[in-house]
């Protein structure tokens, strides 16, 4: 089972949900690696037709093929396997600039994954009531360096190096919807070079 | 009361000092011995302690936005903060109109309670400014961005001490949708911009779970035009840094590890914080000044009082509000110099210092 348990409340992160069907006109799903396994538990649910009218952009990232034929077999009105998110995001741009009204937004995966994905929709006008968000997979987390302003997508340990500025930085419990992303500090301002070896802390 | 105002830095060779003057004015933010978080807001009005005897000609409450000595200076130190990060000052586009607001509650207070520095004269939309400390004139239309030279909120605050915070009104909460922020202590604008009350205080410890912030909101949701409120925060500062920016935390948080017995009165600060409310009046947001000032730990001891309690609020802080406001690392040198100005004895009540 991919559900993951995320660490106790952060107030200014979001909190993610379980996906559920809900009546629109049109069903956009954004997911990446085990976030496949949130459609496809939500499909248990789903009446009858409901996928026709679906578009899913999934990207598979580690998981491979694991979870492309069970997708297919929901028979989405479109489907669409992506290498990466950038790779998706003109597709994912286009799609939201032609919604019409009542169009329903569903998110699975990885924060990351879906911190960008959300920025694109509210950004697109879509009233956040409209947009669903499930965690599953990695709690990796995406990190904006506040010294450099980079962001280091896939952080996994704490501390880590900043993959724009080369500093070492810890992740402050601390979350910006604007950015997607958690605030990363550096760890060795008050005493240079003194840095901690990194743990595993988002797997 | 001419104000003699002082060439000064806040960096390098660190030249910030307070006159005695200064001193006697400071805001000292602790009105018993000890400290805990509190939904300590009160209207901001001018204050005449009842508690003391001591008579005080000035307090850093009497006028709207304060104006002292370390004035040009300040605004000297921002312009270097803005030319180094831009990203200091911001404004989401819906937030011009609470520029404007801010701008015209900025220029009547200031022209009218210090009428020998500032001068406004309006003749319709048209208005003309002048800042004598500055050497500032300026011709410009009301409402009319073109007629400045930076955008409303950012050419006032420019002139103004003390960061500020704008802050939008909407689904009962409170959203930071616009700033100018170069003096504070260890938050990010420009991260925190667009989040909402709870969502920006997200990293403070403890209050949370206390039901500060939701009493907190709760009293600013309801703050009126002409009723402006007000509180104070602290923590502490090795070396007169006003920009403590985490932007910036790699390059001064080694100065943290300076403190020595022999330097520490010179170099800690305490830094207090009066921070204040205005509802706004076409925007409807309120506007947030953190005004920040800064004492020398020589300088607060000279009040037997202050040296007294700021010792015991230290002792006795909780161990998360000390991680918090970057006191642990200095924690027990603190307290030992401290403690040579602390012989016991009671304190009186109220945070004023006592008549010698």
């Amino acid at each position: 089972m991919s559900k993951s348990v995320l660490e106790p409340s952060i107030p200014s992160r979001p909190v993610y949900g379980e996906l559920a069907p809900r009546s629109g006109k049109a069903h956009l799903f954004i997911a990446d690696a085990e976030g496949a396994e949130a459609i496809l538990d939500m499909a248990k649910t789903a009446p009858d037709g409901f996928f026709a009218r679906a578009h899913i952009i999934y990207i598979p990232k580690a998981t491979g093929e694991r979870y492309l034929e069970r997708l297919e077999s929901l028979d989405p009105g479109q489907l669409y396997f992506g290498p990466s998110y950038e790779a998706a995001l003109p597709r994912l741009r286009r799609t939201l600039a032609d919604a019409h009204m009542g169009l329903q937004v569903y998110l699975a995966g990885t924060e990351g994954l879906m911190g960008r994905a959300m920025q694109e929709a509210t950004e697109a006008g879509i009233p956040h009531t409209a947009i669903q968000s499930e965690h599953r997979g990695s709690t990796a987390r995406r990190v904006q360096c506040v010294h450099c302003k980079g962001i280091t997508e896939e952080v996994t340990t704490d501390p880590f190096q900043c993959s724009h500025c080369g500093l070492h930085l810890f992740v402050r419990d601390h979350y910006s919807r604007r950015l997607a992303a958690f605030m990363g500090v550096c760890i060795d301002a008050e005493d240079p070079g003194d840095i901690p070896e990194p743990v595993e802390r988002f797997t | 009361m001419a104000i003699a105002f002082k060439e000064e830095t806040f960096r390098d060779d660190f030249t910030f000092s307070n006159s005695p003057e200064a001193i006697r004015r400071f805001p000292f933010p602790f009105h018993e011995d000890s400290y805990m978080y509190s939904v300590n807001l009160e209207q901001h009005v001018p204050v005449r302690p009842e508690n003391t005897t001591r008579s005080l000609p000035d307090t850093v409450f009497d006028k709207t936005f304060d104006v002292d000595e370390h004035y040009v200076a300040e605004m000297k130190d921002r312009e270097l903060v803005l030319a180094e990060d831009p990203l200091r000052c911001q404004s989401l586009p819906h937030m011009t109109l609470a520029g404007w607001d801010l701008l015209e509650l900025i220029m009547t207070a200031k022209a009218a309670e210090y009428p020998d520095l500032f001068e406004l004269h309006r003749d319709g939309d048209h208005w003309h400014w002048i800042n004598r400390p500055l050497g500032i004139e300026q011709k410009f239309v009301f409402m009319d961005e073109t007629t400045l030279p930076y955008g409303p909120m950012e050419y006032i605050t420019r002139q103004t001490q003390g960061d500020f915070a704008l802050l939008d009104q909407r689904d009962d909460n409170l959203w930071m949708d616009a700033g100018m922020v170069t003096t504070q202590a260890d938050w990010s604008l420009d991260f925190d911009i667009g989040m909402n009350f709870f969502e920006w205080h997200a990293p403070v410890p403890k209050a949370h779970e206390m039901g500060i912030f939701v009493r907190a909101l709760k009293f600013l949701l309801n703050i009126r035009q002409g009723s402006p409120a007000r509180r104070l925060n602290w923590t502490l500062t090795v070396n007169p840094l006003l920009d403590t920016s985490p932007e910036n935390y790699h390059k001064w948080g080694v100065q943290r590890a300076t403190l020595t017995p022999e330097n520490l009165g010179q170099k800690l600060h305490l830094r207090v914080e009066l921070q204040t409310f205005f509802r706004l009046p076409r925007s409807n947001a309120l506007v947030f000044p953190i005004r920040c000032y800064m004492i020398s730990f020589q300088d607060l001891v000279t009040e037997p009082k202050w040296g007294r309690r700021m010792h015991r609020v230290i002792r006795d802080l909780p161990d998360e509000l000390a991680d918090y406001k970057g006191i642990t690392r200095n924690r027990e040198l603190i307290l030992d110099w401290l403690s040579h100005y602390d012989d016991g004895a009671p304190t009186s009540p109220g945070a004023w210092a006592d008549e010698r």
